[in-house]
This record gives C-alpha cells, sequence and structure tokens, in this order.
C-alpha cells in the first residue's frame, strides 16, 4: 500500500510538467489549428529565465575586507552581490535564496513577449501551409532556439536549487498512520504538484468563466462565424499563444529545481508530451491534462522493481506503448472531439 | 537506356560521374593551405555522404511521394546494423551477406511497424513511428543488451565463431571485406600539392548508392509510383473510386524501411561497430532534415541534402576560433576580432544553429528545397534571355 502511494507521489510531478506542456500544446493547436514542435524550446526558455534571475540577483562587486585576510597576508575580498547594497545582508540572502519562486513574476512578462513574438513573426505565416510545413518550421526554431541558449549558457545543466524551506523531504508515511520513513518525498515536488494544479486550474477558469475565454472557446469550435460577427478572433488566438508559452515557461522555472536546467530538457519533454497530447486526443484540454497525469503515474509504477521483474524494461516503453493501444482502439485519443485532427 | 528517359539517364550518368570522380571533387585544395579545412575527399567522410544519401532517398520514397511523415526511420537503419554485425559476428566478415540480411530484417521489421502505423493517417502516423522507434531504442538499450550490447555497443571480437572464415592468425583483427578485399585499403594519388584518396570501401558504397538511385528512379517513374502519388494528393478519393491504398502504402513504407537497413548495413560494412544511439529520435529527425533540405519528391534533393548535412557537420564543425583568425588575419585588428565574434556562434560546437536557420529559412521560402532553388535560379536566367535577345529591350505593351 506504501508502495503504490509512493509511486502515485512519484508521478506527480513528471505528470505534472507533461500536463502542462500539453496543455500548452492543446491551447495552441486548438485555437491556431498548428502544431507547435517549439513548445519545448519554451518550456527550455522558462527554466533558463530561473537560471538567469538567479544569477542577476548574484550580480556582485568586490570589497576588500579589513578585517579578513587572505592566505598571502594581503586584505581578502569578498564579493558582494549588489542586492546586499539595496536590501541589506538579510533581505538580500532570502531575496537569492528564493530566486527561483521569485524569477515566476520576471518570466511572465519575457514568455508572453517570446510568444507573440513567435507568433507574429513566424507562425502567423504558417496558417494556411500543411501542417507537415508547421511540424519542420517550428522544429527548426526549436533547434535555433536551443542552439542559442547553449551559446550563452553551454551545455552543461546549471544547478538551480530551491529555497532552503522546501529542500528538505516530507514523510508522508507518519502523517498517514504509515510506518515513518516509507513514503519520503521531497517538498519541492509538492510545490510543483500544487503550481501546476493552479496554473491549470487559472487556465480552466479563465476560458470557462471570463467573457474573454467565452470568444475564444467559441472561436476554437467555430473561428469562421466568430469572425463573422465582428470580433478580432486573430488577436484573440494572438494572445493565446503568449498565454499557452507562459505556461510552457512557468512550467520550465519551477522545473529547474527538480532538474538542472540544460540546452536540450525541453526537446526531451517535447517528444513525450506530443505522445501526451496525441493519447489525450488532439485539442482537447482536459484530455490533454488527464492523459499527462495518467502517464507520469503510469511510468512511475512501470519502475517499480516488482513490475521490473514481472517484465523487464517495461518502465522505458510503457508510455509509447500506451500510446500505440490507445491510438489504435480509440482514434480520438482519450478525450478528442470529433472532427478534430482526422483525415 | 536502362528502361530510363533521356532526363533520368542523363540524371544517373551525373550522379554517377558525380560519386566516382568525388576523391577529386571534395578536394578541390591543395594540402596544408588554409582552405584545406573544407577538403572532404577523405574516405570516412565520403562514405557518410553516400550511405546517408541511401537513406535519405528511401526516406524520400516514403514521404515524398506519400506525404506520411514517419519519424521513426532511425530504428530501421539500427536495426540493419545489428543485423550487420551479427552476420559478421557469426558468420563471416565478408559484407556481402552481412548487407543482404540487414536489408531482410530491417524490411522484415518495418513490414510489422508499418502494418500497425499505417492504420492512422498525419500526425498520427508521425506519433506512431515516433513511438515504435523510442521503444526500439530504450529496449537496445536496457533490456534487450544480451543482443544489443547496450551502452557498449557491438563489435566484431577475436572470439566470435565466424563459422565460414578460418580461424584468425594471433595477433589479426576481424576486418570487414568483399571476398578478401579489405574495406579500409585505399591507394593515394599524389599530384602536386593535392593528395587524393581511392578507397575501397567508398567505392563500394558508391555504387551500391548508384544502384539505390537507380532504383528510385524506376519507382518514381512506375505506375506504382504515380499511385503513391495519387495517395499523397488525395487518399479518400482514392479510396472511393475503389482502390484500397493501404498495400501501396505499405509497400511503400516497406521500401523505405529496406533502403534505411541498406544503409545501417554498409555503415557497419564501413566502421565495424554499432551502438544503440544511431536509432535515437534525433537521427530520425536528421534524415528528415535531409530530405527537406534537398526538396522532398524529387529524384535528387535526398542526396543533396544528406550531403550538405553531413559535410556540414563534419567540416563546419571543425573550425574553430583559432582558424578563424587565421583566416582573417590580414584585416585590421579590430575589424579581425569583430568578424570573428560575430561568424563563432555560428561555426564548431554552434553548426547545429546553421543548419536550423537554414533549415527554418528552406522551409519558409522555399518548401521545395534546394531542388526548387536550383529550379528558380534556372527559371530566371531561362526568362532573362529572351528579354536580352529582344533588339531595343522594350518590351510590348500587354493588349
Amino acid at each position: 500500500m506504501d508502495a503504490i502511494i509512493l509511486q502515485i507521489l512519484n508521478g506527480l510531478d513528471k505528470g505534472s510538467a507533461y500536463a502542462l506542456i500539453a496543455l500548452g500544446l492543446t491551447l495552441i493547436f486548438g485555437t491556431l489549428g498548428v502544431v507547435n514542435f517549439a513548445h519545448g524550446a519554451l518550456f527550455m526558455i522558462g527554466a533558463f529565465c530561473a537560471v538567469t534571475f538567479s544569477k542577476f540577483l548574484t550580480l556582485s562587486h568586490t570589497v576588500i575586507d579589513e578585517n579578513k585576510t587572505d592566505f598571502l597576508g594581503n586584505p581578502a575580498k569578498i564579493e558582494v552581490p549588489y542586492i546586499y547594497d539595496l536590501f541589506g545582508q538579510a533581505t538580500g540572502d532570502a531575496i537569492i535564496d528564493w530566486a527561483v519562486p521569485l524569477s515566476l513574476i520576471v518570466s511572465i512578462p519575457v514568455m508572453v513577449g517570446i510568444g507573440f513574438i513567435m507568433e507574429r513573426g513566424l507562425i502567423k505565416h504558417f496558417y494556411k501551409r500543411p501542417h507537415a510545413d508547421q511540424i519542420l518550421v517550428t522544429f527548426g526554431l526549436a533547434i535555433v532556439l536551443q542552439e542559442v541558449i547553449k551559446y550563452y549558457y553551454g551545455a552543461n545543466p546549471i544547478p538551480t536549487p530551491a529555497p532552503d524551506a522546501f529542500r528538505g523531504s516530507f514523510d508522508f508515511g507518519a502523517m498517514m498512520g504509515f510506518d515513518p520513513n516509507t513514503i519520503i518525498y521531497p517538498y519541492w515536488r509538492l510545490v510543483y504538484f500544487a503550481f501546476a494544479a493552479v496554473i491549470i486550474g487559472a487556465v480552466f477558469a479563465f476560458l470557462q468563466f471570463t467573457t474573454f475565454g467565452m470568444v475564444v472557446r467559441a472561436g476554437m469550435a467555430d473561428r469562421e462565424t466568430v469572425g463573422l460577427l465582428g470580433i478580432n478572433i486573430d488577436k484573440r488566438f494572438t494572445i493565446m499563444f503568449g498565454i499557452a508559452a507562459a505556461v510552457a515557461g512557468l512550467a520550465g522555472v519551477m522545473y529547474a529545481p527538480i532538474n538542472s536546467p540544460n540546452y536540450h530538457m525541453g526537446m526531451d519533454f517535447l517528444v513525450l508530451s506530443f505522445v501526451v497530447v496525441v493519447v489525450g486526443g488532439m485539442g482537447s484540454l482536459p484530455g490533454a491534462v488527464l492523459a499527462g497525469f495518467l502517464l507520469g503515474i503510469l511510468e512511475s509504477f512501470a519502475s517499480m522493481a516488482v513490475v521490473l521483474e514481472l517484465i523487464p524494461g517495461i518502465n522505458q516503453v510503457i508510455i509509447y506503448l500506451v500510446a500505440i493501444i490507445i491510438l489504435l482502439t480509440r482514434p480520438r485519443g482519450l478525450m478528442g472531439r470529433k472532427g478534430v485532427m482526422e483525415e | 537506356m536502362l528502361g530510363l528517359n533521356k532526363k533520368d539517364f542523363g540524371l544517373l550518368i551525373i550522379v554517377a560521374i558525380l560519386t566516382m570522380a568525388a576523391p577529386f571533387i571534395l578536394n578541390p585544395f591543395p594540402e596544408g593551405s588554409a582552405m584545406a579545412q573544407f577538403n572532404a575527399g577523405y574516405p570516412d567522410l565520403m562514405q557518410r555522404l553516400v550511405i546517408f544519401g541511401i537513406f535519405a532517398i528511401g526516406f524520400n520514397i516514403l514521404f515524398g511521394l506519400t506525404g506520411y511523415l514517419s519519424f521513426g526511420h532511425a530504428a530501421f537503419l539500427g536495426v540493419g546494423s545489428y543485423a550487420a554485425i551479427w552476420m559478421m559476428k557469426l558468420l563471416t566478415m565478408n559484407v556481402i551477406p552481412a548487407i543482404v540480411v540487414s536489408i531482410v530484417i530491417a524490411g522484415l521489421f518495418a513490414l510489422l511497424v508499418g502494418w500497425i502505423s499505417l492504420r492512422r493517417s498525419g500526425i498520427y502516423f508521425s506519433i506512431l513511428t515516433l513511438a515504435f522507434a523510442q521503444m526500439s531504442y530504450a529496449l537496445a538499450y536496457s533490456v534487450l543488451t544480451p543482443i544489443t550490447g547496450g551502452e557498449t555497443g557491438l563489435q566484431p571480437k577475436y572470439t566470435d565463431p565466424r563459422i565460414l572464415d578460418g580461424a584468425l592468425e594471433a595477433g589479426q583483427s576481424p576486418r570487414a571485406n568483399l571476398f578478401g578485399l579489405d574495406m579500409r585499403a585505399s591507394s593515394e594519388l599524389v599530384m602536386g600539392n593535392w593528395v587524393f584518396t581511392f578507397n575501397a570501401g567508398y567505392y563500394i558504397a558508391a555504387i551500391v548508392m548508384l544502384i539505390a538511385f537507380y532504383m528510385s528512379i524506376r519507382i518514381f517513374r512506375s505506375p506504382f509510383g504515380m499511385m503513391l502519388r495519387a495517395v499523397k494528393s488525395n487518399q479518400q478519393r482514392m479510396n472511393y473510386t475503389g482502390l484500397n491504398s493501404k498495400p501501396y502504402t505499405l509497400a511503400a513504407f516497406v521500401i523505405s524501411g529496406m533502403y534505411a537497413g541498406l544503409a545501417g548495413g554498409l555503415l557497419v560494412a564501413m566502421d565495424t561497430q554499432v551502438g544503440a544511439e544511431r536509432m535515437f529520435w534525433t537521427a530520425s529527425g536528421e534524415v528528415v532534415l535531409m530530405t527537406i533540405l534537398g526538396g522532398a519528391g524529387t529524384l535528387i534533393g535526398p542526396v543533396l541534402g544528406a550531403g550538405l548535412i553531413k559535410y556540414m557537420e563534419n567540416i563546419v564543425s571543425k573550425i574553430n576560433k583559432g582558424v578563424l583568425e587565421q583566416w582573417f588575419a590580414f584585416m585590421p585588428d579590430g575589424i579581425e576580432d569583430l568578424l570573428v565574434t560575430m561568424i563563432y556562434p555560428f561555426v564548431g560546437k554552434g553548426w547545429h544553429l546553421t543548419l536550423g536557420i537554414i533549415f527554418m529559412l528552406v522551409v519558409i521560402f522555399l518548401p521545395g528545397g534546394l531542388v526548387e532553388g536550383g529550379q528558380r535560379i534556372g527559371r530566371l536566367f531561362g526568362r532573362k534571355k529572351p528579354s536580352d535577345s529582344s533588339p531595343d529591350g522594350s518590351k510590348t505593351p500587354a493588349e
């Protein structure tokens, strides 16, 4: 029993990342009808927003400390972050410690901006082209973005720690009446799951309960009619692209402490996210979220020792296997809408 | 000739001449000069150029003709490679059985994958093929280690049974050969400052590539190829006229899988080792890039694209800061530094960036790839001529 709970928990954080990326992909696909292969790159850029922000916070100048001496006997030089000068040492330390959550604030405008530029600058010209062309051009864009990041940040993963307060692990076992230390779960992953739930909830609430969201949903159902009613649907869809980019970016920011960001993390997630989208059903937002969590949890169950003994290697292939089975038995995916992407 | 019309035969002859003369053409710069960087006439790279040409030609038969975008073709290349290396380990170091078996095994695997994947089309087909390829990759890395060698991969060893070959003498290492002709045997021709290398392995691969190219021309011009184009333009209409398109697409899938297996087998014949990384999805992505870059659906495009990408991978990636500084050394220091800083991100380790940019530009502006670019330039000159020949250059006004 405790093993099962542990695996479900393990699946949740990866599932959250899949669900967030798949949600963004589906938003773009549902509104603009574009298959965006650069979405993983947006996730990666989000993670690098966190890296850049924490680097920016620790920008420092050297100060000569008269009280200390270095090993040669000269007065020691110490690096003092500029932020100390602004806020004092205690507050400055706290801000540096909370760099990752704080970078969320910075990353939203950055990601929305990148999304706007991408949509207006490139993807706009590809609405009328076939899906294969869209896939290819965004694939090229993903390579370019990835290489630009690699050029500036290098090829090695950059550790970006979570705030001190979340660095420990949470003992679920003790709380739920099992033996202590059987179900241990890092706090940050819990935070990630909660964060993902909030973001997903916010996106759904935005689409469901605001006028803007209503128009967007109407546009998803029948773009032409909404346009004929005198609504500038293109502008709204561009904004949705920005939001989708921001969702991917935020997912990336919060993922930075779980997995040190490197330039190809986006591609690694993208392939799986596409599988997730297809399993959930192209164009279905709840389907994308459901499939994301489902596949995340399935993956962690498949890596249990008992299962691996039974079917060796299943943890490596379970997602793809499930995808193949679902695609062949339920042609529209789990919750796919009728008439979307059916040739 | 050979069942081809004049134009196609001309194309085949041009390709044949180019591949046969490749050691000269790819080595235009004298040894030791600053431009020797750009020489691609060494056996290893030339072999790769033609082998990936075969891979791309095969991919083009599927994608170019039927429009089905497979994102998992590297799996067939990998399966072919594993089949070939096992033939070398068990049977003989002669490359013929290795290549034949790699084609057959890759074809069978393609039959299985294609039979399942072709139930769907569009992006679903892409995802299904991707899923199969990723599964093969993951399995080759983990569970199938006894067959695939896992992370270390496979090489022929001194201790392998090799039923047909006699026992090796002590100290002799197993070498791939064609009835005794070592694949690595090469002769060098020195002409002044130029050194041209003629490699046995390259010429065998090139001849195989020519045969593969000839077959692809025949497929393109056959009624079968016409049927595949019909699938691309409107499959639904084809089905409504009472034709079952599945056997045709499946045949195209298997043929292109066999081409991939052939490429895999040749890779092993040239360099006797296999690792699972050649089945990773980026390898599948690369063949897509090659085909699109050259021009999908054209005969020569995939070969050009494969050549360009492999050339860039090997040559552009070798240019480092020192080389750049050497090139621009004749300029004033400030300009030299500026140029070096500007160009540096695009060469050396950053060659993927150049590739990505070129690829995006091609997809945006030249959906037909390099071949379309060539045609446009050709048309540009073709159109200019008549206007130049008119006596006073004035155009006759339209009605």
